[in-house]
């Protein structure tokens, strides 16, 4: 077994391992966008605040893992739908870019207030999964793969599938995309929309928060993680803002095309090269993969 | 107290002081600002080249944001362009500063054209992040170049030289910044009196009749482009000669969004809101440091707390101004303006 | 006053050669072919979805018919850019006023002469020289032809936004009037007028094609208005001319009454009713 086939496959591995926590941020963010038409560009800020709550209840006030990841996930949600209620309802009319440019702003409050309380130091989070690493049989060799990785793959798996038959089934995902696909006529069959767009907050800000425990037991967390937020940009524009299934897509391509980029180029190229594709994908197909195409009228 | 104002010849209502009244302020103004450097204190001397430094970029910003249309979150990568250019030419070609800072501009111009093209294809928020990932990749680029760029540790420059004279002093930068930042100002103003002002608004307003009524979008939209980056060059130049050093990390996404707040906070789509914003925003983090140290004596650990203040209260700003006065200080300022119009009566 | 384009008497100013435009799968334009004579007036008439709005943007250039040539002035434009139409004398006003909303009316007319405007960037930076002549001239002639012609000199320096409907749909003719047209086509110009708005746009069109020598082309669904003033009807119904020709003949004819009023029962009563009034 050729040792660059192996970092090859390694190096895949670890990047749609990645390209999953990608794809439920993503999932978070398209929700957001689907229900609000909202581009929400604090998104790493969230899976910040996710991971920071869950440092605070587990490390510092010595909660069980468990608790700490369950009270931290309803903390954000609760952000969620505070921020929804008192800022973003407010700011329904105006243009996008305006109410983009408040997400903006937000970020920048977030990490603040983040700073204030936990300072901008780097920290590590209290183990809460198993440490054994896999190995993938390859021919002869074995490929490493790292615990959290896998694990977070399999996490993130399961919270898919739930996901999805929820939405399906349930009266509340049909909602949501009743109002994602005509806000006016999902009010007139009683439809409480501005209840949608809470919900799709809150839940946003809980996949978001997931999403950022998972990344922070990874890498550690810092008042500077929020920078993830611009990779699963990319990630939706990709999969298509109002798209489920691409930011599926999206988050495994876009982690694995990082990967790719670290192995091959160099890993301080690994950000730029996410942008690169974002601009070839929004100069070529700036609906992304599975987005609907939004035609002008004269 | 001011009834009204007739005007008898075109040229007199297309003028940009209408009345005495504004021609009178506007003169005071001016011999302010040429008395400042001999009252103002080394401080206020450092802070005044500053707001000139952001006036430039801020209203570069606003020709592409403001009045265009076109939202950037890359300018402050252009502004890196400049300043790099200006170090590079003073170091390796000893050029002067008054050859340097224009070519600073033109080199930022056509970059920020090239980065302008996708805003054909793409509009509002996707052209947004297109200009983020042009912001990344020119840091990137910044950081990589070593040659030209010197790296992470980046360059050094030279002060300015003027008849053998080195300006060190941010006083002596006054002299070069603040004119420029008046001529930039009085471009952008001459800009909306004329079809080239008014072919930006139009695309901002509507761009589809726009182009049915004999605008070609491409050549605008890059030419907007090119001016905020000529303006945003220029003013990264003038910065690298107040601090003498540039590296990758002086320009980065978040003073990018400076700017956009600047814009934002000042009023979009008029002069007035550049100059406003840019010396509003430049002062906010001053005023928070001079109540940090005030605050000292009774809470020490004040001054630790600076910084995520400031990046606190600078995100509250945007939220503030987006929620309650979106239409920013201007309208406050035209407001204020209109309720004293007809004083001592009122309105 | 001096007449403007000359009345050209070999062929017609526009012609539209067998177009098809169709997005996706709907057709919004099938075979058309059309032609205006010079110096008329020619209404395009039809009901709701009939695709006249997309007739008029496939002849400014926004849409790319699938098929089809457009000649102006016997000049083949169908690869001519939507500016470059406007430049050669192609200009239209907008069904859902298109006024800009950051300019004033007196700016919102001065764009209108943009494509004829030489000042470059530079110059408009330092103004002085090209561009303040440039100015003063066109200030001067959007003075004394359109914005007196269309009486609007008392709101010459509103913000657009702040006008009434009916003004707003003079401003716009106003814009249209300083692109130079030789060709001015007009969507639905007294739209959600009253009846005295009404008379006055009919006036200031009639004025139009009299004192500037401009050809006009309009769509409209005011039948009194197309009736009085136009010289030529066409009838458009799901993307295909149905009838065309003199006024009366048009209103006379089977195939768009049965357009407008349905072709069913009830369809056929009305039409009754309205041949009896039309007789009286």
């Amino acid at each position: 077994m050729s040792p660059a086939i192996l970092d090859f496959v390694e190096f895949s591995l670890a990047g749609l391992c990645v390209g999953a926590l990608y794809a439920l941020t993503g999932i978070g963010f398209v929700v957001v966008y689907k229900a609000t038409r909202i581009i929400n560009f604090a998104i790493g800020e969230f899976m910040m605040m996710g991971a920071y709550f869950f440092f605070g209840l587990a490390a510092q006030a010595a909660l069980p893992n468990w608790a700490a990841i369950v009270l931290a996930l309803i903390a954000a949600g609760t952000v969620g739908g505070f921020l929804e209620r008192f800022i973003f309802r407010r700011l329904i009319g105006e243009s996008a870019i305006s109410v983009f440019m408040v997400t903006i702003g937000l970020a920048s409050i977030m990490v603040g207030l983040v700073e204030i309380a936990w300072t901008a130091d780097p920290r590590s989070l209290p183990t809460f999964l198993p440490d054994q690493p896999f190995f993938v049989p390859l021919g002869s060799a074995e490929a490493f793969l790292a615990s959290k990785n896998g694990w977070s793959f399999i996490i993130v798996a399961a919270i898919m599938a739930a996901f999805i038959t929820v939405f399906r089934f349930w009266r509340g995902g049909i909602a949501l995309r009743a109002t994602a696909a005509d806000q006016a006529a999902a009010y007139s069959v009683g439809i409480n929309v501005p209840g949608v767009f809470s919900f799709a907050w809150i839940l946003g800000a809980i996949t978001a928060a997931a999403a950022g425990i998972l990344v922070g037991s990874i890498s550690g967390i810092s008042s500077a993680m929020g920078a993830i937020g611009l990779s699963v940009i990319v990630v939706v524009i990709v999969g298509g803002l109002d798209s489920l299934l691409g930011a599926l897509v999206g988050g495994l391509l876009i982690g694995w095309l990082e990967a790719m980029a670290s192995l091959y180029i160099g890993g301080e190229y690994k950000q730029v090269a996410t942008f690169v594709i974002l601009l070839l994908v929004l100069v070529v197909k700036p609906y992304g993969l599975f987005g609907t195409h939004d035609i002008e009228r004269l | 107290m001011r009834i009204g104002s007739a005007k008898q010849t075109y040229a007199a209502d297309e003028a940009i002081f209408k009345t005495n009244v504004q021609r009178a302020w506007f003169a005071a103004l001016a011999l302010a600002l040429i008395l400042f450097p001999f009252i103002a204190s080394d401080y206020w001397q450092l802070l005044a080249c500053l707001i000139a430094i952001n006036i430039v970029a801020a209203m570069g910003l606003m020709i592409l944001t403001g009045f265009t249309g076109l939202v950037s979150l890359g300018h402050a990568a252009f502004m890196g362009v400049g300043a790099y250019t200006a170090a590079y030419l003073s170091n390796h070609l000893a050029l002067p500063f008054w050859l340097t800072i224009p070519a600073g501009g033109f080199v930022a111009a056509a970059v920020g054209a090239v980065f302008g093209i996708p805003s054909l294809r793409v509009k509002g928020l996707y052209l947004a992040l297109t200009t983020i990932a042009a912001s990344f990749i020119l840091q990137s680029i910044f950081f990589n170049w070593t040659s030209v760029t010197g790296g992470a540790r980046g360059l050094t420059i030279e002060p300015a030289s003027f008849f053998g004279r080195a300006l060190v002093t941010p006083g002596a930068i006054y002299w070069i910044a603040m004119p420029i930042a008046a001529l930039t100002v009085w471009w952008a103003r001459n800009l909306l009196r004329t079809r080239v002002g008014r072919a930006f608004i139009a695309i901002r307003d509507r761009d589809i009749s726009a182009e049915l009524l004999g605008i070609e979008l491409l050549r605008y939209k890059l030419m907007s482009f090119a001016l905020a980056s000529f303006y945003a060059g220029m003013a990264g130049a003038l910065w690298v000669y107040l601090f003498r050093v540039i590296t990758p990390e002086s320009f980065r996404l978040i003073e990018s969004i400076f700017f956009v707040a600047a814009i934002i906070v000042g009023g979009l789509g008029s002069v007035r809101g550049a100059i406003f914003g840019a010396v509003f925003m430049t002062l906010v983090p001053e005023l928070l440091k001079i109540g940090a140290s005030d605050l000292a004596p009774y809470w020490p650990d004040a001054v630790k707390l600076l910084s995520p203040v400031r990046t606190i209260v600078f995100g509250a700003l945007i939220v503030g101004f987006l929620m309650f006065e979106p239409l920013g200080l201007n309208e406050i300022w035209q407001r204020t303006r209109q309720r004293f119009a007809l004083w001592p009566f009122r309105t | 006053m001096q007449s403007e384009g000359d009345a050209r008497a070999d062929g017609p100013i526009l012609r539209v050669d067998e177009t098809s435009l169709a997005f996706g799968g709907l057709k919004a334009l099938r075979n058309v072919t059309l032609k205006v004579e010079s110096g008329s007036i020619t209404a395009l008439v039809g009901p709701n979805g009939a695709g006249k709005t997309s007739l008029f943007n496939a002849i400014s250039g926004f849409y790319r018919p699938q098929t089809g040539r457009v000649f102006f002035e016997g000049r083949d434009i169908t690869g001519l850019s939507a500016p470059a139409r406007a430049k050669i004398g192609l200009a239209r006003t907008f069904q859902n006023i298109a006024l800009f909303r950051g300019l004033t009316v007196l700016d919102n007319i001065k764009l209108g002469r943009h494509a004829h405007l030489r000042t470059s960037l530079v110059e408009a930076l330092f103004y002085y020289g090209r561009p303040r002549r440039e100015e003063m001239e066109l200030r001067a002639e959007i003075e004394q032809r359109i914005i007196d012609f269309l009486e609007i000199d008392h709101i010459r320096h509103a913000p657009v936004g702040a006008l009434p409907y009916g003004l707003q749909k003079r401003v716009e003719l106003a814009r249209a009037l300083a692109m130079k047209p030789r060709l001015l086509m007009l969507d639905e110009p007294v739209a959600g007028m009253n009846r005295e708005e009404t008379e006055d746009m009919a006036r200031f069109v009639l004025d139009v094609r009299e004192e500037w020598g401009v050809t006009i082309l309009m769509v409209e669904h005011d039948m009194r208005l197309v009736m009085d003033i136009s010289d030529h009807v066409v009838v458009l119904n799901f993307g295909e001319i149905i009838a065309r020709g003199l006024p009366a003949d048009v209103q006379r004819n089977e195939e768009v009454a049965k357009a407008y009023l349905g072709s069913g029962e009830i369809g056929s009563e009305v039409r009754e009713a309205v041949a009896e009034i039309a007789a009286l």
